[in-house]
C-alpha cells in the first residue's frame, strides 16, 4: 500500500528506536494527546521498540472518551422521540450514558444510524422531509468543520429539518489547563497530526513558552511517531522547548484557513465539560445565533449538572495521565470491551481499549 | 401449472405461502427446475439418504443484506457456509436442505436468480439440495429473504479435525487472503464507491479441503473464518486447545485494496468476515506439504503459512507486528463500527 508501507519499514523503525535509546540519558515521559496516535502505538507494538525508560502515556485526545455521559444521554434522549432520525459516527454507538447507548436505544426501536460524514446526514434530512434529522456533532478541530459545513450547507439549501446536537470541543484550552495540572509529570507532548491540519501549530506555542513543554506534531505512522518521539527527546536532553512539525508533509504553520473560517462562521467558543477533567472554560463550541434554527438544543437543553463517573473508574486520572489503564480495578474485569463501564474502553481510540486489545498481560511492553 | 400466472413478472403473495395452486407453481416453476435430483423430485415429506458410518450435522442461516453483492449473493453464501462447515468438520458433504423465509411483495425474478445461484454453488460442490420448506410472512416481518441451510456429510475414519486438537509444535495456515467477504459487504451496504473492485471470496471449500487431507491425513484443525474473522477463530482455538497462538503480520495474506479500505475505515482486515477461507493448523512437519497442496487448488493460490502453535500463554493469541514487536491479538467486541476521524 503505498504511501503507508514507506512508513513500517521494520529496520529503519528499529534504527530509529536505537538512536532514541542512545539519545535518551534519563526518564523521559511524554503524552500522546490524539487517541489516534493511541491506537497506532499498540497497534504496532511501538513500546516495545523503545527503551523502557522512554514512556509514552495517552492523554484526552479520543473525542469520544472526554464526551460526558449526559451529553450522551441528551443523544439518546433525542433518538427516542418519534420522528428523530439520529446520526452519528459510528464509535458513539457504543458509549455508556446512564440508561444505555445508542445501540441499546436503536435495539428499543430509536432509528439511530451511522454515518461517515456530517454531509450524509443533510442528504438524509432532504431525503427524509417528515422526520427530524439529528447529527450528534462529536470530535475536535478534525470533525468539527465538517459538522460546519453541513450546517451551513443545510442552511443554504433549505433543509430545514437537518439538526445538529454539537458536544464538539477544541484543543487549546484543554491543553494548556492539562499542563498546568501540578501532579502532571511530562517531558513533552506528542501533537496530534489531523488537528494540526486544521488549527496550524500556533496553538502549542503557549504550551512551549509557558510550561516549558517541548511540542512536536506528529503523523501517525509509525516512523512518523517514532521520529517524534526523537525529536522531543532531543528537545528535553537538550533543554529546548519548541513546536516542530514531524508530519510536514500534511501540516503547516498555517493550518487551513478555509476551513477554520467555516468553524468561525458557524460556531462560537463555548465552556465544555470533559470527562475526567471537569469544566474547561472556552474549551467547547456552541452554534452561533444565525444558525440557530439548526440547533438541536432547542428541543432539548443540556441538564444542569454533568453525571458522576461510574464508581471506581479510574478514566479521570487516565486521560490527566496520571495512571495506567492497568491501574484501574475495573480494568478487563468489570470494563472491557464488550461491557465497556468508562469511556476510555468504548473507543477504539480510548487509551484502556488500545490497552486491553494490545497489551493485556504486559506481552513485550 | 400457474394457472396462467405469468411468474417471473410477479411478486410474492401471502397465497404463494398458502399451500395451494400458487404455493405449487413456485415450487414447480422456481425450485424444481433449479434443484432438480431424484431425492428431491420424489418430493416426499423427508429426503431418503443412505449413508454408512458416522455422520457429521450442521445448520446455518442467511440474512445478509444486500441480497446481491460483487462475487456472490445469499444464495451461494447459503450452500457454501454450510458446505464449508461441513469440510471444516472433516466430513465429506452428503446432502443439504434449504429452507426459505419470503416476505410478502419479494419480486420472483429475483427469488429466480437467487435460486438459479445457489442451484450453481451446490453443484460446483457436487452437494444436491435433497429437501426443503418455503414460508411466506407479511411485508415488514422479514427483511425480504432469508435462506436456512443444513448439511449432512460422512466421516471417514480415523482422526478428524477438531478445535480443540491444536498442539505446541502444530504450524498455522490460511488458505487465501482475508477480509475480502466484509470489506465487500460493508462498502456495498455503506454505499462506500472506494472499494468497487472488491469482492467477495465466497466459494466451496470441501474440493480443496479433501485435496489437502489426502496428502495430510490427520489435519488437527480446520475452521473457516466467518463472523470475526481470523482474530476470533484463532483465540476460540487458542481457548479451546489450551494453546498459544503466534502468528506474523507479514506472512498473512490481505489484498491490497482490502488493506486500503480498512486503512480508511479504521477497520483490521483480522477481524473482518471471510467466506471462501479456511484455517489449518496441522503438524510442522506437514505444512510445506499442504502449503504445495493448497497453492496447487484454484481456492487455495494464495495460501500462507501464518504462524505456530506454542504451550503459553495459554488462551492467547499474539501477533507479531511488522515492526517486530508482539502484541495481543483480540477478538473484535462487536458489530465493526467505522472510527470517527
Amino acid at each position: 500500500m503505498r504511501y503507508v508501507d514507506e512508513f513500517r519499514d521494520a529496520a529503519l523503525a528499529q534504527a530509529l528506536a536505537a538512536r532514541i535509546a542512545a539519545r535518551a540519558d534519563r526518564p523521559l515521559t511524554f503524552m500522546e494527546i490524539c487517541g489516534t496516535h493511541t491506537m497506532a502505538i499498540a497497534r504496532h507494538g511501538l513500546k516495545a521498540l523503545l527503551p523502557p525508560h522512554v514512556r509514552l502515556i495517552s492523554g484526552p485526545g479520543c473525542p469520544v472518551c472526554v464526551t460526558p455521559q449526559a451529553e450522551i444521554d441528551r443523544f439518546i434522549a433525542l433518538g427516542r422521540e418519534p420522528d428523530v432520525i439520529l446520526t452519528s459516527f459510528g464509535d458513539m454507538l457504543r458509549v455508556p450514558g446512564r440508561d444505555g447507548t445508542l445501540e441499546t436505544a436503536r435495539a428499543r426501536g430509536a432509528d439511530v444510524r451511522v454515518v461517515y460524514a456530517p454531509l450524509d446526514a443533510v442528504a438524509l434530512a432532504a431525503a427524509h422531509p417528515d422526520r427530524r434529522v439529528v447529527f450528534c456533532g462529536v470530535g475536535f478541530e478534525t470533525t468539527a468543520p465538517a459538522t460546519a459545513l453541513a450546517v451551513r450547507e443545510a442552511a443554504r439549501r433549505g433543509v430545514t429539518n437537518f439538526f445538529l446536537l454539537c458536544a464538539h470541543k477544541t484543543l487549546p484550552r484543554a491543553l494548556a489547563a492539562l499542563s498546568a495540572d501540578p501532579a502532571l509529570a511530562l517531558h513533552g507532548y506528542l501533537c496530534p497530526g489531523h488537528v494540526s491540519v486544521i488549527t496550524g501549530t500556533g496553538i502549542y506555542a503557549p504550551i512551549a513558552r509557558d510550561f516549558h513543554l517541548p511540542c512536536v506534531v506528529a503523523g501517525f505512522e509509525p516512523l512518523d511517531i517514532l521520529q517524534a518521539v526523537y525529536q522531543l527527546v532531543a528537545q528535553a536532553v537538550e533543554g529546548r522547548a519548541e513546536v516542530e512539525i514531524q508530519y510536514a508533509r500534511a501540516v503547516t504553520r498555517d493550518g487551513n484557513p478555509a476551513a477554520r473560517a467555516c468553524l468561525e462562521e458557524v460556531f462560537a467558543p463555548a465552556d465544555a465539560v470533559w470527562r475526567g477533567l471537569g469544566v474547561i472554560p472556552g474549551s467547547g463550541l456552541r452554534i452561533r445565533a444565525v444558525y440557530a434554527a439548526h440547533d438541536a438544543a432547542q428541543f432539548l437543553p443540556l441538564a444542569g449538572d454533568p453525571a458522576p463517573e461510574p464508581a471506581g473508574c479510574a478514566c479521570g486520572r487516565i486521560l490527566r495521565g496520571q495512571c495506567a489503564p492497568a491501574d484501574c480495578a475495573h480494568f478487563g474485569a468489570a470494563c472491557n470491551p464488550a461491557y465497556p463501564l468508562g469511556p476510555c474502553m468504548v473507543s477504539s481510540e480510548g487509551a484502556c481499549a488500545a490497552a486491553y486489545r494490545y497489551e493485556r498481560g504486559a506481552v513485550h511492553v | 401449472m400457474n394457472g396462467g400466472l405469468s411468474m417471473s413478472d410477479d411478486i410474492i403473495l401471502l397465497a404463494h405461502g398458502a399451500g395451494g395452486a400458487l404455493s405449487a407453481a413456485l415450487l414447480h416453476d422456481v425450485f424444481l427446475p433449479h434443484f432438480a435430483n431424484p431425492t428431491l423430485t420424489a418430493l416426499g415429506d423427508a429426503a431418503v439418504l443412505a449413508s454408512a458410518g458416522r455422520l457429521a450435522f450442521t445448520t446455518d442461516s442467511f440474512v445478509v443484506d444486500p441480497l446481491e453483492f460483487p462475487g456472490g449473493d445469499i444464495g451461494t453464501l447459503a450452500v457454501c457456509g454450510t458446505v464449508n462447515d461441513l469440510a471444516a468438520a472433516g466430513a465429506v458433504p452428503l446432502a443439504l436442505s434449504a429452507a426459505f423465509i419470503l416476505e410478502e411483495g419479494l419480486p420472483i425474478a429475483l427469488l429466480t436468480r437467487l435460486v438459479a445461484s445457489m442451484a450453481a454453488t451446490a453443484a460446483a460442490a457436487g452437494v444436491p439440495i435433497v429437501t426443503g420448506d418455503t414460508k411466506v410472512v407479511a411485508r415488514g416481518a422479514a427483511d425480504k429473504l432469508f435462506i436456512t441451510t443444513a448439511g449432512i456429510g460422512t466421516l471417514p475414519d480415523g482422526p478428524a479435525p477438531a478445535p480443540h486438537r491444536a498442539a505446541p509444535g502444530d504450524a498455522v495456515l490460511v488458505s487465501g487472503t482475508l477480509g475480502d467477504h466484509g470489506m465487500t459487504i460493508l462498502t456495498c451496504r455503506e454505499g462506500l464507491t472506494f472499494g468497487s473492485a472488491l469482492r467477495s471470496d465466497c466459494a466451496p471449500l470441501n474440493g480443496m479441503v479433501a485435496a489437502l487431507r489426502a496428502v495430510v491425513p490427520d489435519v488437527h484443525v480446520l475452521r473457516d473464518p466467518t463472523r470475526g474473522g481470523l482474530a476470533a477463530v484463532l483465540n476460540e482455538l487458542a481457548a479451546q486447545s489450551g494453546v498459544c497462538i503466534e502468528v506474523e503480520e507479514t506472512a498473512i495474506p490481505v489484498r491490497g485494496d482490502v488493506r486500503v479500505a480498512c486503512e480508511l475505515l479504521g477497520l483490521d482486515p483480522l477481524h473482518v468476515a471471510n467466506e471462501g477461507k479456511m484455517v489449518i493448523i496441522l503438524p510442522a512437519v506437514d505444512a510445506d506439504a499442504a502449503l504445495a497442496t493448497l497453492r496447487a487448488h484454484p481456492r487455495g493460490a494464495e495460501a500462507a503459512i501464518i504462524g505456530r502453535v506454542t504451550a503459553a500463554p495459554a488462551g492467547r493469541v499474539h501477533l507479531r507486528t511488522a515492526l517486530g514487536a508482539v502484541r495481543i491479538l483480540d477478538v473484535p467486541a462487536g458489530d465493526l463500527l467505522p472510527r470517527i476521524c
